[in-house]
């Protein structure tokens, strides 16, 4: 049996099993919110076109319009300046090879789901190796703080100085670069924290990570269904000629 | 001193009994005034050279189209849009046209269709002062208009509204006698005092009730009514003024004022030789401001007028012989023909109802054409019988 | 909250608008009664006034009559009370009192009349909106502070927000929150939009009214909202738009402008318009919050001039159809807020905007300016457009 047969059988058996790692793309959805005198971010936004009606008797469809970086989306190197003269760096030169890859999944939910300033640590990274094995180069590396089981306000965390989210500090960040992972996902709106402008160097999650050629992956959720280690991500943004990201399905794959 | 009408005389009164509302368009209505003028005078369409019309209903047509419609050929031809003017004007242009050559018989007539949305409609497009300023205060239409200018008739004479209910009471007197009037149904002053207000001070009594009809005359020589024996009576006199003392603030006198000197010298007579007076009624302050512009009273003195005669056909002072407009129906412009026809009728002792006996001398008022604020057109002429 | 007992077996009275033909002459009344001027035609040449309007000069037959600020006091002449009318509209407000007024600028008007003017007393006229949009004369009072509420027939001609449903379209801004407060306080139930509630904005956590979830970008949202009070809203008072100096994201700004009015005239109009005609308070008004810069384009601000005018030609394109709904345009100047930090006043406040819609509600003004900028601007407009184009 091929492995591809192999792995076709364990799905159809329930070996193994799909997870779904996408937040569903609507016009409410809490998108990036930049300062007021930057461009923003445009908002899902849908408009029928016909629904069994005199602009088309027989069918239904939609008009949408969306940013590279609403909803669930991911951030391809070129979308930061660090990474805008790499080769493969937009979304329609990607190597496809790595849009399926493997991830390993780093927990922090139990300090983070409350506090909106946790920050990610080589101390947490290198805990996590000691438990789980070295992080293979290759890798998405998922952080899990289960701030995708907030809703609205609560998600976004917008206070007066800012968003207020849980992500990697600049330490952590470049930790992972040199692991060679191939990128760094995210249940919350941007890879960076939410005070990241305030670090140094400001965003590392974006400045580093696309700097050194890797991806990010926002707004994800069901982490908390994925292993630490083995499971698949299928992870295939949108084929945006020059793109720096788009929104997109992601799906882990895991053994039952 | 303006020329006479000498030799001028009208014949042949036609009323096309009236209908409160009718199935037919206008031109049924001329077209059957025609019909029974050109029968009463034994004559064929061809044997008229003139026509005058006057109708708000025709549409797009005119007095042209007309005589395509009804297959004449005049050589003088006149369209008079004057509502209650309209029998006044007409006869006395066609009494010129007459006397000049220009046409040798004359067939003057008025009618228009109603059907229950025809008032509506000529209310709503009347002319371009009403649209502007008169129907968005209300769409009243010429309710509105009359009742404005009775509430200030009754403040400036102290006329009250038993005063205005005597004269449609006695005209509804005289309809009774009247075959053609549509309501002949006897009112008291009670009734008449009792009814719905409509727009106040007017109520249900002092406003006509729109329905369809004709009316008609013919205009010609006496030698040619002779010729064609035919009954007839004498034009004495005419008059005619339009938008009259534009200044004042309301309508408290229409325009004989400033012609009755006329139209007294050119016949020879003066108000007590009148033994009829058909005045334009489409609401009673109208007929009150036609007896003092005509004379009868002085300004103001109406209200006393009509509480000291008795205006039935059978009075003292015989008033619209047939019930006038506000027993008989206003049929559009041929309401402007109703006190001419019937007058004519009274003079040749042809009355359909009570004839008034010894009659020698009639004068007919005309009145027309809220333009806006007031009637703008006024006219009487005198007529004798023969 | 404001209920209006009503029986809903009962089908409601239907928005009906007065007759609305008029001359092109007699439309300058309409021009007039938007400023809340009194303005009749004067001949240049004779200089007698005229009326009704007209194509030629009663006195001296003179072609350039020119609308004139003249004086507005009178003596009433007549007065009925129509009972029967042959229009629609005039059937549902029957009996309607309508009287004759000589002017003493010697002319003589048909009006409205005021349920206190007595027939020889003296009277001050005004011209007014009616809901045709129609300029029309109204014979009122001349000791009266507040004659368009003291007759209840003269509700007819206004927006009063007193007991009324207010939808505010953006609550996330000084100005809708103002706007809210003012109406509030003038006896007004007010339903307050909040776009994207999950993005903080100033004065959140002290909003006036009942916030209801409303972006004016987003189609669907939209359409929510008016499933849920659109059949319950008498007023919606838009303060959605783009007001910014300078260039921008175009397709945004029109977004938040153009667009947004067109989602709100979509889906709320219909079912405003449907009870404007019902009940004691109809729903009677769409307020528009709009950049004097969409009449007269500002070099300093090009795209809000553009998303502006857009707005504003979908506003008076819609109006006649939208009968017997007033469709109010407020034009603002610069606005006192973040943007224009670095522009010297005159600007436009909040304050300053809320309380001139509660006054253009009140009288049933349909094109209003506010603060001196906007005001100014207007003039210049309404003095002579072309000149405003060439500047």
């Amino acid at each position: 049996m091929s492995s591809l047969a192999a792995f076709a059988a364990d799905l159809a058996t329930g070996k193994l099993k799909i997870v779904d790692l996408t937040q569903t793309l609507s016009p409410d959805f809490p998108t990036i919110v930049l300062p007021p005198q930057f461009g923003q971010c445009a908002p899902f936004r849908m408009e029928v076109i016909s629904r069994y009606d005199d602009a088309g008797p027989g069918w239904f469809w939609h008009n949408i319009s969306v940013g590279e970086h609403t909803g669930t989306h991911f951030d391809a190197p070129v979308h930061w300046v660090t990474g805008k003269d790499l080769p493969n760096n937009t979304t329609d030169t990607l190597v496809v090879q790595n849009l399926i890859a493997p991830a390993c999944v780093v927990d922090c939910s139990k300090d983070a789901a409350n506090n909106g300033d946790y920050l990610l640590t080589v101390a947490t990274l290198e805990a996590w190796e000691a438990k789980h094995g070295k992080i293979p180069a290759g890798n998405w590396v998922l952080f899990r703080s289960d701030w995708s089981k907030r809703q609205g306000a609560e998600y976004a965390n917008v206070l007066e100085d800012g968003a207020h989210t849980p992500g990697p500090d600049a330490a952590a960040v470049q930790w992972l670069v040199d692991r060679g992972v191939l990128g760094f996902g995210v249940e919350t709106i941007g890879t960076d924290a939410g005070q990241a402008h305030t670090f140094a160097p400001m965003y590392p999650a974006h400045t580093l990570m696309h700097g050194a050629g890797r991806y990010g992956l926002q707004c994800l959720c069901n982490l908390d269904q994925l292993p630490a280690t083995g499971a698949m991500i299928v992870a295939a943004p949108l084929k945006i000629l020059g793109g720096s990201g788009s929104p997109l399905r992601v799906l882990a794959i895991v053994p039952a | 001193m303006r020329r006479g009408y000498d030799g001028i005389v009208v014949a042949a009164p036609v009323t096309v009994p009236y209908e409160r509302y009718s199935v037919h368009g206008a031109h049924h209505w001329l077209g059957r005034a025609l019909h029974g003028l050109l029968q009463a005078a034994h004559l064929t369409s061809q044997d008229l050279d003139g026509l005058c019309v006057s109708s708000f209903t025709l549409g797009s047509d005119t007095a042209v189209g007309l005589t395509q419609h009804f297959g004449l050929s005049p050589r003088w031809l006149d369209h008079i849009p004057m509502g209650g003017a309209c029998g006044i004007v007409a006869l006395r242009r066609a009494a010129r046209a007459v006397q000049a050559g220009d046409a040798d018989i004359v067939a003057c007539v008025a009618g228009d269709t109603n059907a229950p949305d025809s008032f509506r409609a000529t209310v709503a497009g009347f002319s371009r002062f009403t649209i502007d300023a008169a129907l968005p205060y209300g769409a009243g239409g010429p309710n509105a208009a009359f009742a404005l200018l009775t509430d200030a008739y009754m403040r400036a004479t102290g006329a009250r509204r038993e005063d205005f209910g005597r004269i449609a009471v006695s005209q509804r007197a005289n309809a009774s006698g009247f075959p053609h009037a549509l309501l002949r149904a006897p009112l008291s002053l009670d009734q008449y005092l009792s009814a719905r207000m409509v727009a106040d001070p007017l109520a249900l009594f002092d406003c006509v009730m729109p329905c369809a009809g004709a009316e008609g005359v013919l205009v010609m020589q006496e030698a040619t009514a002779k010729n064609l024996g035919l009954a007839y009576v004498h034009l004495r006199s005419a008059i005619e003024r339009h938008n009259a003392f534009p200044d004042d603030p309301i309508q408290l006198r229409g325009g004989w004022a400033m012609d009755r000197d006329d139209l007294y010298a050119m016949a020879a007579t003066s108000p007590d030789q009148i033994g009829l007076l058909q005045t334009y009624d489409d609401y009673p302050v109208i007929v009150m401001l036609q007896l003092e512009g005509l004379g009868f009273c002085g300004q103001g003195e109406a209200p006393d007028f009509v509480r000291a005669h008795d205006l039935r056909t059978t009075g003292d002072f015989p008033h619209n012989s047939s019930g006038g407009q506000l027993s008989g129906g206003q049929a559009g412009a041929a309401g402007g023909y109703l006190g001419l026809t019937d007058a004519v009728r009274q003079l040749t002792g042809a009355a359909l109802g009570p004839q008034i006996p010894g009659l020698q001398r009639a004068l007919v008022s005309g009145f027309g054409m809220i333009n806006y604020d007031r009637g703008l057109c006024s006219g009487a002429v005198i007529l004798e019988a023969a | 909250m404001i209920r209006r007992p009503g029986n809903p077996t009962i089908l409601p009275a239907a928005p009906l608008a007065p007759p609305a033909v008029r001359s092109r002459a007699a439309r300058g009344l309409a021009v007039a009664a938007a400023q809340g001027r009194f303005a009749l035609q004067v001949c240049a040449a004779c200089g007698r006034t005229q009326y009704p309007p007209r194509d030629a000069c009663v006195a001296c037959l003179g072609a350039q009559l020119d609308w004139r600020d003249v004086p507005n006091g009178g003596v009433l002449t007549a007065a009925t009370i129509v009972r029967i009318s042959t229009d629609p509209y005039f059937r549902q407000h029957t009996p309607w009192r309508m009287g004759s007024v000589r002017l003493d600028c010697g002319v003589d008007a048909m009006a409205h009349v005021h349920g206190k003017c007595r027939p020889g007393a003296r009277v001050r006229m005004a011209l007014k909106l009616d809901k045709a949009g129609q300029g029309v004369m109204l014979a009122l009072p001349e000791a009266d502070a507040n004659p368009m509420q003291s007759d209840p027939k003269l509700r007819e001609f206004t927006c009063d927000p007193a007991g009324r449903r207010v939808l505010v379209t953006d609550g996330r801004t000084a100005f809708g929150q103002a706007a809210a407060r003012a109406l509030i306080a003038a006896g007004a139930e007010v339903f307050l939009g909040i776009a994207a509630a999950w993005n903080p904005f100033p004065g959140q956590n002290d909003l006036p009214g009942t916030p209801i979830a409303l972006d004016l970008t987003d189609g669907i949202s939209v359409q929510n909202a008016a499933a849920a009070i659109a059949a319950r809203t008498d007023i919606i008072v838009n303060t959605a738009g783009y007001f910014r100096p300078g260039a921008g994201d175009a397709r945004a700004a029109m977004d938040a402008s153009y667009f947004a009015a067109s989602r709100l005239a979509q889906m709320f109009l219909p079912a405003l318009r449907a009870r404007a005609g019902d009940g004691t308070h109809p729903a009677c008004a769409w307020v528009n919050m709009i950049g004097i810069n969409g009449l007269v384009p500002d070099p300093g601000a090009p795209l809000a001039s553009a998303v502006n005018a857009a707005t504003l030609a979908l506003v008076r394109a819609l109006r006649p159809e939208m009968r017997p709904l007033k469709l109010i345009n407020a034009f603002v100047g610069q606005l006192d807020d973040q943007w224009h930090q670095a522009l010297p006043p005159p600007k436009t406040s909040p304050t300053q905007f809320a309380q001139a819609v509660v006054a253009a509600l009140r009288n049933g003004d349909e094109e209003i300016a506010v603060g001196d900028l906007a005001r100014h601007t207007l003039a210049q407009w309404y003095d002579n457009h072309a000149i405003t184009l060439h500047a």
